[in-house]
Formats: C-alpha cells, structure tokens, sequence
C-alpha cells in the first residue's frame, strides 16, 4: 500500500486494543459507581468509610501514578497480570471513583418528597430506591456519565506508557521505525477525534432529549 | 354527621395520646391528645408553623413523635407490644400499620417519570401484590372518579396543577387507607385551580366512610366539610363543632386568629 | 518489604521534582485561563469566522488525548523550525487542552449574568471591552471558582503525562530512581502519596479563595 496508507493498517489494529479497552473499562467503571455511590450513602459506617478513603484515593493520585504503581510495583509482590488487564482494572476503579459522586450526587438531587410519597404508599425502601429514585437519578447520571466515557477514552493512551500497544503505543513504535513524525502523530490525532468525536454529539443530543423531556 | 357524643362509645380510629415532637431545641408539639372517630371528618387550623403538617406527618410516620403513642384502628404505631411491655416497633410492624394511612400532600408528589396511569397502578400492584390487569382496572375507575380518564397517558408535567393534585389524590385513594391526611392540598395551586381539587375532596367527604385529616387554611370549605375543627398552635388551643368554632369562639388566640383570616 | 531508610534518602530528590511538577502546574493552568476565556469571548464575538474557526479548535483539542497532542508539540513543531524545551512544550499543550474546558466554564458563567447587564452597559455608553472587563468578568467569575478550582487540581494530575516527553517531573524521577537502584516501591509510592498531599492543599487553597472573593455573595 502506498503511504500513508500502509502506516494507517497498524495504527487500525492498535484502535481495536483501544476500544476494547474502553468497553471493559467502561463496563467495570459504572460497576463501581453504583457500588461505591451507594456504600457512601449507607448507613454502616464503616462501608460509608471505607467507600470515601477509595475515592478520595483513587481522586487525589494521579491515574499515570496508578498505572506505574501497578504495572512496576505490583510484580514485586509476585502480582502479574498483564498489561491489558493492568489497563482496564485501574482506569475501571479511577473512573469507577468519579462516577461514584455522579450517583450520590444524583440520587441527593431526587426532591425528597418523592421519597415521601413511596413511603406514604407502604413502598419498601428497595421499592422506593429501585422504582422511584433510580429512573429519576440515572436520567440526571446520563449526560455526566458520557462525558466521563469521553474522558476515559481519551486517558486509554496512557496504557501506552505500560506497554499496552493500543492505538497510541503503535503510533509511537512506528514514529520511531520510519521518522515519519508528522504523518504518524497527525494520523493518531485523527483517529482519535473520530472514535471521540461521535461520542460527544451523542452525549449532546441524549442530553437536549433529556432536557426537552422535563421542560 | 357525627357528634362527639356518638363517637366517644365507638373505638376511636385515630388515637394521638400526650404526643410531643421537638425538632432539636425546637418545641413543636407539646401534649397532644387527640381522637378521631371512624369516618370523622377533622379539619386543622392555625398559624403557620404551629405543628399543623407536623401532626399529620407523624400518622404517616414520617416524623417521629418524641414523646406519647399514635394508634391507628385499635394498633399502635410507633410501639409495639412485646410481652406486655410497649417497644419501638421496627419497620416491617411500621408498614403494617401505616398501610391503613393515606396522605396528600402539598407539593402533589408525583413520580414523574411515570405516566398518570402508572403513577397510580403502581403502589397497588408492588406493595399491595394485585395483578396489574385488576390494578389498572381500579387506577382507571378511581381517576374517572376524580375526572382525569382522558390523562392516563400523559406524564405529570403535562398536567396543570390542578389535575396533578387530583391525581395525587387518586394514587392515595386507590390504596384504600381507612384515614387520609390532606395538608394544604390547594395552597400551591393557582386561585382558579382550588375549587376542582376542594371539588374533589368534598365528594369524598360525603361518600363517608373514609376518616379525615384535614389541614387547610380554606376556613368555607372547613365549615362545610367538617364535623370538628381543630385551632392549634403548638397544642390544641380550642375544638369544636365548626359552627361553634367558627361562630362564637372561646378562645382569645382562636379569635384573633380568624378575625385575621376574615379580614384577609 | 517497605525499606524506611531508603525512602527517607530518596525523599529529597522527589521533593525537589516536585517544584517541576507545581511549577507546570501553575503556568499551565494560568495560560488555560487565559485562552480560555479569550476563546469563550471569541465564540461570543458575533465575528462569524472566528467564532467557527474557535469552536472547531476547541472542538479538536478536547476530543483527542492530552498524550497525543503532548507528542505532536514536542515532536513535529521542530520539524516546522519550532524546537521547543520539554516544560515549554508541556506547559503550552497542557495549557491549550485545559483551556478548552475552561472556555465551557466561562461561558456558562457568562450566560448565567442577566442580560439587563449587558443593556445597562450599553446605554451606559460603555465600549466593548470595557463592558466586558468592569460588567460581565467580575460577576461572571467569582461563582466558577470551586469548578476552576477542580480543573486546577485536575490539571495537577495530569502533569505526569510531561515525562513522555522526557521532562523529569515527579514521577519520572520516581522511575529513574527505580531504574537506578530496582526499587520501585518506595518512590513511587511516595509519589502517590506526594499527590495526595499537594491536590488536598490545593483544594484547600480554592475553598479559601472562593469565600474570600463570594463573601460579599452571602
Ligand atoms: N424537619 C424539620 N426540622 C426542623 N424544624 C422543623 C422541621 N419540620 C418542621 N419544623 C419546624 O416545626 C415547626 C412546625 O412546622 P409545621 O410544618 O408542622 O407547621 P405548619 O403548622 O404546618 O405550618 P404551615 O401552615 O406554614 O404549613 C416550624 O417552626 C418548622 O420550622
Ligand atoms: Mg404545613
């Protein structure tokens, strides 16, 4: 193929290690969210404790200092797991972190007069929670929520500095093989406002339905 | 309509005995006592922040009184009784015994990612356990009943304020409590919008059986509803027939109260 | 495992990369100020292509990792004769991206003063600028503080990224440490714990700010 075509097919199949790393990490992250939001709302103590030492954590150190702390100290302990999954674990429990303040912050936000009126109805509290509170709150979560998969997207590069060869870590091997700087890194940026630039017009349109829906 | 010599025989519905609520330092309710009878309609008047929704709240249980026991139809409901002795029921006993009270409130409530239909059928068929087919049923029969059948489908924004408190009514309704608390059920509606909702209530006054709670500062429609109207501030200051209340009141407090309201 | 005694010997020289790291930080997050809002006045202007040509950069930048454009600065504006050191390099690609927030930031803001403001300034005969600078800032901005103040701490964390182009910030001498003696443990766990430290400061540094300049808010 000719050039810069011929560059394009590897940084393609880096894009798919990207995405894939996107999904999983995704999926973990609103795992975690729901899990940490709601242990910071409970009322044992000590699962609300710990809920706030793991986000303030996971919030206060940087996510680069993460990774390196993973992938270079972890096989200390005779911990190996591999980058990929070094990957999707700890941008899973970064972004889980984040999106543990978009619950609470969004269940809070539910007027609490409509937890009344469950109770007023001989609703049980997991009635309450499940039917009334959570449709409500996840439709606050949305727009948040795709704007932070946006975020995660973008910190998947960072896998590259572990080794991981996603789309950044190829683009930086083949910059070093062919010099071929501009193209390389212009291609990568790209590719990446392709992959990330879709996401933010869906966000802004479930977004405007979201609104539109409540006006 | 009931006398008070008549329901003084019958086992009261309703049952505040020494009831004192404070919210920190803050004395809201000192010594309330208070019986109710079946299907006695009881109207609540008096300044604001006098422990008006307070009182009604707590029969719902959500506030919790600080001192004195709440019955509702022979059963305690804050306490239960456990060898003889009166404990702090715990929340499957609270349920039970909520389940005979419905409560309306002023800001309507609705759940408003559920449509009107929904917003009704839903307690029945996941607290009650009645299949949704039968729920529906009686969700559709108990809004015709408050003159929204032609809403089912629309989502509570959709609605004025007016037929969202209509419907809000109707979700207690269908419930079938044995006492309802209405609290200010018109004070957040615009002026054209009072009288269908007060419209309402009536109707369900004078089928009689249901026993009522209700808080208001609509003084005609007290009178016309009420076997008894309450004058609280903090206590219960003054009772009586609403004629009595109304047309020649004892108390110093009750009269400069409603000579405020007359004049308003 | 933990070895005290080598933490404490390394210590110092963690400490001293981290005067790169805040210094970054600081000039980073200033020059993200100040694009940003000249970008959310530029989208403002009512100059059409301007508008659209600001929008679209902003548009780019925050929509491709912070990583790949550090990468780009670094490595393909020497090509065009720009050679760049490694902080000023940092600094402008950390600050360009930061901006691009900070422009949605600002704008908000701006949106949220009535529009009566701007029509007292005008029949105030007030030019442009001047509404701008004594009108819309000053009420604008106060209330954006704790949100700038996140992105401020947000920007911190982000400064580690500079050691892909070979400045030796924190975490990077962290690594070299490691490299030089196989002990990875300690500095980078310290550096952890160093971030920690510096972005609970500095969120204490904003809460201040922010009830010093909202008081009269109150
Ligand atoms: N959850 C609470 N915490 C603290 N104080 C409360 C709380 N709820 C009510 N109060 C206080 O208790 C007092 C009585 O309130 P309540 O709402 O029962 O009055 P009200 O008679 O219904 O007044 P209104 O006519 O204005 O509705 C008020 O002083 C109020 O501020
Ligand atoms: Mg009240």
């Amino acid at each position: 193929m000719h050039p810069p075509f011929n560059i394009l097919v590897q940084l393609l199949r880096g894009t798919v290690v990207t995405i894939e790393l996107t999904v999983f990490a995704a999926l973990l992250a609103f795992v975690i969210s729901f899990i940490v939001g709601f242990s910071r709302m409970a009322k044992f103590w000590p699962l609300r404790a710990i809920a706030i030492i793991y986000t303030e954590f996971f919030r206060g150190t940087s996510l680069l200092v993460q990774l390196f702390w993973v992938y270079f100290v972890l096989p200390l302990f005779n911990v190996n797991i591999s980058a990929l999954a070094a990957g999707i674990l700890i941008l899973g429990m970064n972004f889980g972190a984040y999106g543990s303040e978009v619950v609470r912050s969004s269940v809070l936000a539910i007027p609490k007069g409509q937890t009344e009126a469950g109770v007023v109805l001989n609703m049980k509290p997991s009635q309450i929670t499940w039917r009334i509170i959570l449709p409500q709150a996840f439709m606050i979560m949305i727009p948040t929520f795709g704007n932070n998969l946006i975020e995660l997207l973008k910190s998947t590069a960072l896998v590259s500095l572990i080794t991981l060869n996603d789309l950044m870590f190829q683009g930086k091997m083949i910059q070093n093989t062919t010099l071929r700087t501009t193209e390389v890194f212009g291609l990568v940026l790209v590719i990446y406002f392709c992959l990330a630039y879709p996401l933010t017009l869906g966000v802004r349109w479930l977004e405007r339905k979201i609104t539109v829906g409540r006006a | 309509m009931n006398t008070n010599a008549e329901t003084a025989k019958v086992q009261p519905m309703v049952r505040y005995r020494n009831i004192c609520k404070s919210f920190g330092d803050l004395k809201v309710l000192t010594d309330i006592n208070l019986e109710i009878a079946p299907s006695e309609k009881v109207a609540v008047i008096g300044p604001s922040g006098s422990g008006k929704t307070t009182l009604g709240r707590m029969l719902v249980t959500l506030e919790k009184p600080t001192s004195g026991t709440i019955e509702i139809d022979g059963e305690m409901l804050w306490h239960k009784t456990v060898k003889g002795e009166l404990v702090p029921a715990d929340e499957k006993h609270l349920r039970k015994v909520r389940g005979n009270a419905g409560m309306v409130f002023q800001q309507f409530n609705l759940f408003p990612h559920m449509t009107i239909l929904r917003n009704v059928m839903e307690a029945p068929v996941h607290v009650l356990g009645i299949p949704k087919d039968k729920a529906k049923e009686q969700a559709i029969s108990m809004l015709k009943k408050v003159g929204l059948e032609a809403k089912l489908d629309n989502y509570p924004r959709q609605l004025s304020g007016g037929q969202q408190q209509r419907v809000a009514i109707a979700r207690a309704l269908v419930m079938h409590p044995k006492v309802m608390v209405f609290d200010e059920v018109t004070s957040a509606l615009d002026p054209e919008m009072v009288g269908e909702v007060l419209l309402v209530l009536k109707e369900i006054a004078e089928e009689g059986n249901m026993t009522m709670l209700v808080i208001t500062h609509e003084m005609a429609f007290a009178q016309e509803v009420a076997d008894r109207v309450i004058f609280m501030e903090g206590s219960i200051v003054e009772q009586g027939p609403p004629q009595a209340l109304f047309g020649n009141p004892h108390n110093q407090r009750t009269q400069e109260f409603l000579s405020r309201f007359r004049n308003a | 495992m933990w070895n005290w005694q080598f933490a404490l010997s390394v210590l110092p020289q963690l400490i001293a990369a981290l005067r790169i790291t805040i210094s970054a930080t600081f000039v980073a997050f200033l020059l993200a100020c100040i694009l940003g809002l000249l970008f959310a006045m530029a989208k403002r202007s009512g100059v059409k292509p301007l508008a659209l040509a600001v929008g679209a950069i902003v548009e780019f930048v925050r929509s491709t990792p912070l990583l790949a454009q550090l990468y780009f600065v670094f490595y393909v504006f020497p090509k065009f004769g720009l050679v760049l050191t490694p902080f000023l390099a940092g600094v402008l690609t950390l600050g360009l991206h930061y901006s691009t927030y900070l422009s949605e930031v600002y704008r908000a803001g701006i949106e949220s003063v009535p529009k009566g403001q701007w029509e007292a300034a005008n029949v105030l005969n007030f030019s442009r600028l001047r509404t701008w600078l004594t009108i819309i800032i000053p009420q604008a901005v106060p209330p954006l503080i704790p949100v700038f103040g996140n992105y401020l701490i947000a920007l911190l964390k982000d400064t580690p990224l500079l050691s892909a182009i070979t400045l030796v910030e924190v975490l990077e001498r962290a690594k070299i440490i490691g490299d030089n003696s196989f002990r990875y443990l300690e500095p980078i766990t310290m550096v952890g714990f160093l971030f920690l430290i510096t972005s609970n400061l500095l969120s204490l540094i904003v809460q201040q700010v922010n009830v010093r300049l909202n008081q009269h808010l109150k």
